[in-house]
């Protein structure tokens, strides 16, 4: 069954059509890749699929997503984001230690138990590929960490509190080539329990860890297939020229 | 040409720099020179801690412990009445209020500002005093208590504005990151960006009791007055500001009782520098 339905998705700010008539499907348990220049609406759908686009007042939208078969839009907005949760493209750790960066959404949803967190924060941050860098460095400031263990710790965080999707807009822009291969390594690792959407401006990293890839250009989705058959025989003249570099 | 214009303004800026930093060298010196000659007649610790204030008995006496228990009322008060108000306020302008509302809350908060003091003392004088004389069936009405709650008035617009600067420059990142935990509102604004924008707003408190514990003229006119200790927030009481202003003019220049009040100014130059070196402690580490 598909994770995510979107049908005839419109997305405007203001009078700004930031999505057109996009339809879109979500297969669980795989990396989706969404690649395109700037501009091009692919962040504006990332942040549909966990609802953060209704912060801005000037917000419309039509058409249905559909998050497991059910509308999300008549899902409870916290719900949502705790089962979709999401990565952001600026490592953003709270200023606390490492432990309770990890620890704070599960304190937030009401875990209190001690034992209990700790398990829940040493499994996430094995799940992420850090605990060996950091399990003696866990009362350390977060701040002390490098830029691709600060990403790495904000994957952490939101698997904490038990997402069954995890949505990365542009996880890798501000790190170099080895963070951000340990990044895309751990999110390979991922994909076995959770269903991932990655939006990135490097074509190369959609190739590299996506199963299918989709291409969007102002709005609109052009192509979404298989990752091999994106980038190998792409349907449309204009992925294969982004694809290419032509432009964008 | 151009380089002696060029070297005349840089010496002109310069000169008003210094002069600024030798004015306020001058004022701490005479506050020094006028306040230190008091010790002569009685020791700090007896000046800090005796219970009685008559500086015009013979021999006077020259304890200024009720004047100081009477600014700690007054302050420790308006403080209590002010802080959870002002940051909820702050919290209210800058996360929650649509934009109308907020324009015309920040509107609101300047004009509260803007009120002179004396002003405020007059109104709370013909308002507030017999409304806490008749609630608490007091014989006065003028309390530490209506000092505190018009001193609460006074230091709001301060704590309002500076907490919500704190609150607005918390990079909007930590919002949506803890939102996209799954957070509520609430549980954003609570967990997030009140620790994020803790610094900024503990210097806005310091810098609204700051301001509480400087005023002089609304005390004067509403706490009664009376150097006595006060046992309860419901006495009149007399600060160490409202003293120097009311007692300055008819002390003898060069006297005892002249000595005295200048001592108080020192006492107070202590408190209210070391209140705005921790404001700017605590705004330092926010950036």
């Amino acid at each position: 069954m598909n994770k995510f339905n979107v049908n005839n998705l419109n997305i405007w700010f203001g009078k700004a059509h930031a999505l057109k008539e996009v339809r879109f499907e979500v297969e669980a348990n795989q990396i989706l890749t969404i690649i395109g220049p700037s501009n091009s609406g692919k962040t504006s759908f990332l942040r549909q699929l966990n609802r953060l686009n209704e912060l801005q007042p000037s917000f419309s939208m039509t058409g249905t997503v559909l998050f497991d078969g059910k509308d999300l839009n008549s899902l409870d907005v916290e719900l949502v984001r705790k089962k979709i949760g999401m990565v952001f493209a600026l490592p953003l750790p709270l200023p606390l230690s490492v432990f309770d960066n990890v620890a704070y959404g599960v304190k937030m949803h009401g875990k209190k138990n001690r034992k209990e967190a700790e398990s829940i924060v040493e499994d996430s941050l094995k799940k992420a590929s850090l605990w060996d860098e950091v399990k003696d460095r866990l009362r350390e400031s977060a701040f002390k960490l490098s830029g691709g263990q600060q990403q790495r710790l904000c994957i952490a965080r939101s698997l904490a509190v038990g997402p069954d999707v995890v949505l990365f807009d542009e996880p890798c822009s501000g790190l170099d080539p080895i963070s951000t291969a340990k990044v895309e390594e751990s999110m390979l690792m991922l994909k076995k329990d959770y269903t991932i959407v990655l939006v990135t401006n490097n074509v190369k990293q959609a190739a590299r860890v996506g199963d299918k890839t989709a291409f969007f250009l102002s709005g609109e989705l052009i192509e979404l297939d298989n990752t091999d058959k994106v980038f190998t025989a792409p349907q449309d003249k204009r992925t294969d020229e982004y694809i290419r570099g032509k432009f964008g | 040409m151009r380089k002696v214009k060029e070297f005349i303004v840089e010496k002109l800026i310069l000169i008003c720099g210094l002069a600024c930093i030798f004015f306020v060298v001058l004022i701490f010196l005479f506050l020094l020179k006028e306040g230190l000659a008091v010790f002569k007649i009685v020791s700090p610790l007896q000046f800090l801690s005796g219970k009685s204030w008559y500086p015009i008995s013979e021999p006077p006496q020259l304890g200024i412990l009720p004047l100081i228990l009477g600014s700690l009322f007054v302050t420790v008060g308006a403080a209590i009445i002010s802080i959870p108000i002002g940051v909820a306020c702050a919290i209210y302008i800058a996360e929650v209020a649509p934009k109308k509302i907020k324009e015309i809350l920040k509107a609101g908060i300047e004009l509260l500002a803007a009120i002179p003091s004396v002003v405020l003392g007059f109104i709370g004088m013909v308002t507030l005093v017999p409304w806490v004389k008749s609630i608490f069936h007091l014989p006065t009405g003028l309390t530490a208590l209506s000092g505190s709650i018009m001193l609460a008035f006074m230091a709001m617009p301060t704590i309002v504005s500076i907490a919500e600067d704190a609150l607005y420059s918390v990079p909007k990142n930590y919002k949506e990151g803890a939102l996209a935990l799954g957070a509520t509102e609430w549980q954003t604004i609570w967990r997030v960006l009140l620790p994020a924008a803790s610094s900024g707003i503990l210097a806005a408190v310091m810098l609204g009791i700051g301001r509480v514990i400087g005023e002089t003229m609304a005390v004067m006119m509403i706490t009664g007055n009376a150097a006595v200790i006060p046992s309860s927030i419901l006495q009149p009481v007399r600060t160490l500001t409202a003293t120097i202003a009311a007692e300055m003019g008819e002390a003898v220049v060069g006297g005892e009782h002249y000595f005295a009040l200048f001592a108080i100014g020192i006492v107070l130059f202590v408190i209210s520098f070391a209140i705005n070196v921790s404001a700017d402690l605590f705004l330092h580490r926010s950036k």
